[in-house]
């Protein structure tokens, strides 16, 4: 996949998933759609109302089914700005900013900077260890999405933050540089990707089998074309 | 000859499996689990020089249910009760996160007194956890008491979680909005009783157990897992507790209502076995300290949930939610795409962190310790397959 179509993919609405209709057979108006849907569900209503756009998400409750809303509007909080801002002056277009929440920030970089950035990460701000490694198929983008959960342990303002290093590979050859080097925490969450999404790590020592049965013989269950059997 | 033979039959009376020796007859692969008593449903094989294990390769995946891909499936509301299977003794942590993520997709707002129920129900759940897991801790020294006395004073939690909602072990309590149902009449008393009990036993666990001599030249010094390297391999619970990281997600990101308690992060420097299995212990202690707080804290009326409509969704989105299992952090990262079903949902478990710890302190070390560094590790299999 070349880098400048992972960029125009990211640039606009193309980072969203939502390609799916609202089914509702309720009184219920349909749901706003957003360029910057990843967001806060409250930071969105929040950047709707102040872009004078008079709709927000209304319930017209049928029967006594009503949802309690989130109504605390806030700005975004000032830290996890600046954390962004810091990472944004250093690495410029290399590094996009998703969206910024409390306590979660969601960066996404392309698959051949994702090694540089992370060793930043570690380095300079402390953020020293990864939770979880998550990817997500996208069949309609035909793109897979890996997200790399990081945390701090040494840093204490940092504590309850988890920044999410996030990139992008092409489903059909899915393959990313691993992190294993900059985050020793990754190995066994990576190889769970490979083995569940079939996404080659380049330079991880076991793109092996991991929790699958030894006979696994279809494609990688996590991709939407592998359905559970009698569903 | 006649020594291998020897040797196998030895080490099939532990119930370990021989699979192959190699050229020399030096290293020996041994495969411990998944029938040995001790492993649970997990394998790893060890290389072992004559009594050092040189080499060791974790094997799971014999529990394996495919939660993640089942979750598509299902909307919201059913996929609670499928997804505490991974950890039924403790079934009302790993229900927690994703309730919180829901609420946060949908902006469903808990009431506070059904906040407060969560809490309740989670610190009980957290003591019966870890008293389980004390059990298989003792009866791995050979310390038949400490398996005895757990079982039974963790039948005392389970009964209260059974009087909040109606199921021993599996309770499918925590939804998105609050808890299921309110707490019986009587029940605070009940509780309080209960927690008076259990301290005055709790005392008894460490003049049995913890004091032991026995125990404690067992355990200690063994496994030292340094505070650099519980970092970097990214452990969690109370591993890395034990290892001088006070770090607990209540204090870290406190949710609901842990900002408002007063409690403290329970944590060791000595980082070896005898740490990782006296951390839990504090933890209870702690926990009942809390539970006495959120009794006496939690408002007398209230709705205890939120009304949802009948298919809860929210706008597209994610959200990563966090909280402190009775193995650690425990996070549900969950994509929506506006849909009552999720899209993707990630469960982000302490077993599988921590079994990262499991070959970088086995090798070097005596096969006799294995169990000693195994169970200490709060390892549970079936979470960390899901």
């Amino acid at each position: 996949m070349s880098s400048q179509a992972y960029q125009n993919k990211n640039s606009n609405t193309h980072y969203n998933i939502i390609n799916f209709e609202h089914k509702r057979n309720t009184t219920e108006t349909s749901m706003l759609i957003t360029p910057n849907s990843r967001q806060h569900p409250a930071m969105a209503s929040k950047s709707l109302s102040s872009s004078s756009t008079p709709t927000v998400r209304t319930v017209s409750s049928s029967g006594s089914s009503t949802t309690a809303l989130r109504t605390k509007v806030s700005e975004p909080p000032a830290f996890e700005k600046g954390i962004a801002n810091e990472i944004s002056t250093n690495f410029g277009q290399m590094v996009q900013v998703i969206f910024i929440k409390p306590l979660r920030i969601k960066i996404a970089v392309e698959p051949h900077n994702i090694v540089k950035v992370a060793s930043f990460l570690r380095d300079k701000f402390g953020f020293d260890h990864a939770e979880s490694v998550a990817g997500t198929d996208y069949p309609k983008e035909n793109q897979i999405e890996v997200i790399y959960h990081l945390g701090s342990y040494t840093r204490d303002d940092l504590a309850g933050h988890v920044l999410s290093l996030a990139t992008r590979t092409n489903r059909d050859d899915a393959r990313l540089p691993t992190l294993i080097n900059v985050y020793k925490s990754v190995e066994y969450h990576e190889r769970e990707t490979f083995e569940m999404l079939g996404v080659y790590f380049e330079g991880h020592p076991r793109n092996e089998r991991f929790l699958l049965p030894e006979d696994w013989a279809d494609i990688p269950p996590l991709r939407k074309e592998f359905r559970i059997k009698g569903r | 000859m006649a020594d291998l033979e020897e040797r196998i039959n030895e080490s099939q009376k532990l119930g370990m499996q021989i699979v192959k020796e190699s050229d020399d007859d030096r290293l020996m692969t041994l495969s411990v689990g998944p029938q040995h008593p001790g492993s649970g449903h997990f394998r790893f094989v060890v290389k072992v020089d004559g009594d050092y294990i040189v080499h060791c390769d974790p094997d799971p995946g014999y529990v394996h249910r495919g939660e993640e891909k089942m979750t598509e499936y299902r909307n919201f509301i059913q996929n609670i009760p499928h997804l505490e299977r991974p950890v039924i003794h403790d079934s009302t942590n790993i229900t927690y996160s994703y309730s919180l993520a829901v609420e946060e997709l949908t902006g469903i707002e808990v009431p506070r007194r059904g906040q407060f129920i969560r809490a309740i129900a989670s610190e009980i759940n957290r003591e019966i956890y870890t008293l389980y897991w004390l059990a298989i801790y003792g009866i791995f020294l050979g310390h038949s008491t400490m398996f005895m006395w757990p079982t039974g004073d963790r039948e005392l939690f389970i009964d209260l979680l059974e009087a909040l909602s109606g199921a021993r072990v599996t309770h499918a309590f925590n939804i998105p909005g609050g808890v299921r149902n309110d707490i019986p009449n009587g029940f605070k008393d009940r509780c309080l009783r209960q927690i008076g009990y259990f301290e005055k036993r709790l005392k008894e666990y460490e003049d049995i157990f913890y004091n032991n001599p026995l125990v404690r030249q067992r355990t200690e010094g063994v496994g030292i897992l340094t505070k650099e390297d519980a970092i970097r391999l990214g452990v969690t619970g109370s591993v890395l507790r034990a290892s001088g990281v006070p770090y607990d997600i209540r204090k870290a990101e406190p949710y609901d209502v842990y900002n408002e308690l007063d409690f403290k992060v329970q944590y060791m420097k000595t980082a070896d076995s005898f740490a990782r299995a006296y951390v839990p212990f504090l933890d209870m202690r702690e926990s009942c300290h809390i539970l006495r707080q959120l009794l006496d804290k939690m408002p007398e009326s209230g709705e205890v949930r939120a009304k949802l409509q009948s298919n809860p969704r929210g706008p597209p989105g994610e959200a990563y939610r966090r909280v402190e299992s009775g193995r650690g952090a425990l996070g549900y990262y969950i994509i929506s795409d506006g849909s009552p079903k999720p899209y993707r949902v990630k469960i982000s478990v302490g077993s599988f962190r921590n079994m990262l710890a499991l070959p970088h302190l086995l090798v070097g070390a005596k096969m006799g310790d294995m169990p000693v560094i195994y169970w200490a590790l709060n390892y549970w299999p079936v979470e960390a397959d899901r």
